[in-house]
């Protein structure tokens, strides 16, 4: 399985097995992931969460990797996209493409690869603060997809 | 949200009643629009803050308020330490201590508007603002330590700010008991090229004109006077304060299981205020605030310094400066008795009225500035605070218009270029790195602040005193 790379669309309709979106909060935005695995899910989440930031291209120039652990799944989502919000401020890059693996469900191994944030090609919109418990949910949809979800404060 | 679930108290003033693990009411002030324009979570969340042990009084909500995290966006919470009250990082929100400062200029809007667009592109380079701007300036680990314990007057000490500004801010521009040891590494790194820049979302410096006075005696006291402009700066305490939040969070949510505290929502994960968790997020919390004030006390320097590039006779002092995502101690009476409270402020503004010690002297017969920020393209407000709203709730008042419309639903609505085209042809020049960030706060997407502070005047929790329309926009 090839890590996932700038797929998905802000409204797949009908949703294909892999894929993301946003959805609406008040003041901040909502990303949700989908696909076979949690794993899966887990790196599409990843792509909304970038693309909250950028439509444009990221080219895989760099990679990074990080390890997360957490008691549970859901807060392990939680765990991961706040460890990309931290290597994007801190690096200040983008990613477009990205590679989980979990060993059991407390511990999360994540790849990420990018570029240096350019203002003037990636146009970025607005910059994601954390990710939050909010409309927080990890889980198995009755089709057989898992999902991965929560808003990110903006 | 139906006014029908609530008991109406007077036009402007709701209540849910305690039902369940509820142990006060839940309070709202807002006219009956302002209600229905509410999502039903802000209900659902204002009930479930009533529900946490220490709460005094009530949960209140503000007329702006919105569905938050834990909290609602517009919610006030005051805790009793010795009654087992808790502190909560979501109760403070990610951006600790955002907030609001406005520096008076003199200069009439006619003068401006002769410069506008040099000035307005001069601002634009002065203020690093949107995502991947980096600020000139980079802390090393002393400097931070000293940043994150003298806030504004750190910056005033090395040059990035006026002495005299220090009296205009709350705390005096530092916030007594930060504990910079108790920050962390991961938030110090994600600081240390951020001090002295905008953010981006709907944080702005804007130079206002203004064009409605509702208090003459108190605008002459604030030095507010028709037709001039001011510079209004929104912005908080950057990666520093996001980070303290997302690791404090996950922190308290441990920490409530492990005090037996069950809480209906996780994102209102708290820790009793005289435990080790919570004193320690009050330490680093406060450390936040002092950045936050830091931050607004340069930007307001690097604005001065353009300004007076233009208008070099022009003193530009700083009006006042607020935050509104804080937990502070204070003292209120309660039921005629003096009692030491946490005052969660999430998208509230402090709002003490006339006699407040804490007010400079030269505030302290009229009440102290509430600024009360818009978006581009609508007016924001100076409101006064009033006596008779520590009754009401903590002495707070809104914070700004709230949202009416999501970002999703905004930059599906709008472009960024229709939005910026459509505001110069008004007379606002909107200068931001992403028409994509600008489509996503677009007027229309907010709420109309004039209801809202109207509300919050109708509820006695501050007075209008005057009204500014943007002239130049400088977003995020």
């Amino acid at each position: 399985m090839s890590p996932a790379e700038n797929v998905g669309a802000e409204q797949a309709n009908p949703p294909s097995e892999t894929g993301w979106e946003h959805f609406a909060h008040d003041a901040d935005i909502g990303v949700r992931g989908w696909g076979p695995s949690p794993e899966k899910a887990f790196e599409q989440a990843a792509l909304a969460l970038t693309r909250i930031v950028t439509d444009q291209e990221v080219r895989p120039l760099e990679d990074v990797k990080i390890v997360r652990t957490a008691p549970e799944l859901e807060l392990l989502l939680v765990e991961w996209l706040n460890a990309i919000i931290f290597e994007m401020a801190t690096r200040s890059m983008v990613f477009g493409r990205f590679e989980v693996t979990f060993d059991g469900t407390q511990c999360l191994a994540g790849r990420m690869w990018g570029e240096k944030l350019d203002v003037a090609r990636h146009l970025p919109a607005v910059e994601p603060k954390g990710a939050t418990y909010t409309a927080l949910r990890v889980a198995r949809t009755p089709d057989g997809r898992w999902i991965a979800a929560c808003v990110i404060d903006v | 949200m139906d006014p029908a679930r609530l008991t109406k108290l007077n036009d402007v003033t709701w209540q849910i009643e305690p039902t369940g693990a509820m142990r006060v009411p839940a309070v709202i002030y807002a006219d009956e629009a302002l209600i229905r324009g509410m999502d039903d979570k802000v209900a659902e969340q204002a009930s479930n803050v009533a529900s946490l042990p220490g709460i005094v009084g009530a949960s209140f909500v503000m007329p702006d308020a919105h569905w938050g995290y834990g909290f609602p966006i517009g919610g006030v919470a005051a805790f009793d330490a010795e009654q087992g009250g808790v502190v909560s990082a979501g109760g403070v929100g990610f951006d600790i201590s955002c907030g609001v400062r406005t520096m008076t200029t003199g200069i009439p809007l006619a003068e401006v508007e002769r410069v506008k667009v040099a000035l307005a592109d001069s601002l634009a380079r002065a203020i690093p603002a949107g995502l991947g701007s980096e600020g000139a300036i980079t802390l090393d680990a002393r400097e931070m330590d000293a940043m994150l314990t003298g806030g504004a007057a750190w910056a005033v000490e090395r040059g990035w700010g006026e002495p005299e500004d220090l009296g205009r801010i709350e705390e005096a521009g530092r916030m007594e008991g930060a504990r910079p040891e108790f920050v962390s590494a991961r938030a110090k790194e994600r600081q240390r090229h951020e001090m002295g820049t905008l953010g981006s979302g709907n944080h702005y410096l804007e130079i206002q004109v203004i064009d409605e006075i509702f208090a003459p005696a108190v605008a002459d006291a604030f030095r507010l006077a028709l037709g001039e402009v001011v510079v209004t700066i929104h912005c908080g305490s950057r990666g520093l304060g996001h980070q303290i939040g997302t690791e404090f969070l996950k922190e308290m949510v441990t920490a409530a299981q492990a005090a037996g505290l069950v809480l209906p929502d996780r994102e209102l994960a708290c820790a009793p205020i005289l435990s080790e968790v919570g004193q320690r997020y009050l330490g680093a919390m406060r450390a936040a605030i002092n950045c936050a004030l830091a931050n607004r006390e340069i930007l307001g320097h690097f604005a001065r310094r353009t300004i007076k590039h233009f208008f070099p006779e022009a003193t530009v002092p700083l009006l006042f400066d607020v935050s509104h995502n804080t937990c502070k101690v204070e003292e209120h009476q309660v039921n005629g008795k003096l009692r030491e409270l946490y005052v969660h402020r999430k998208g509230a503004t402090r709002a003490f009225g006339p006699g407040h010690p804490a007010l400079p002297a030269e505030f302290r017969d009229v009440g102290q500035p509430v600024l009360i920020g818009g978006s581009m393209g609508t007016a924001s407000y100076i409101l006064v605070g009033v006596e008779g709203s520590e009754k009401l709730a903590f002495s707070s008042a809104c914070h700004g218009a709230g949202r009416a419309m999501s970002r999703y639903a905004a930059a599906r609505t709008w472009s960024g270029r229709q939005i910026v085209d459509e505001l110069a042809s008004r007379g606002i020049l909107v200068r931001s790195p992403s028409l994509r960030g600008v489509a996503e706060e677009a007027p229309g997407a907010y709420k109309d602040v004039g209801e809202v502070v109207y509300a919050a005047e109708r509820a006695g929790l501050a007075r209008r005193v005057a009204r500014l329309r943007p002239v130049i926009c400088i977003k995020g």
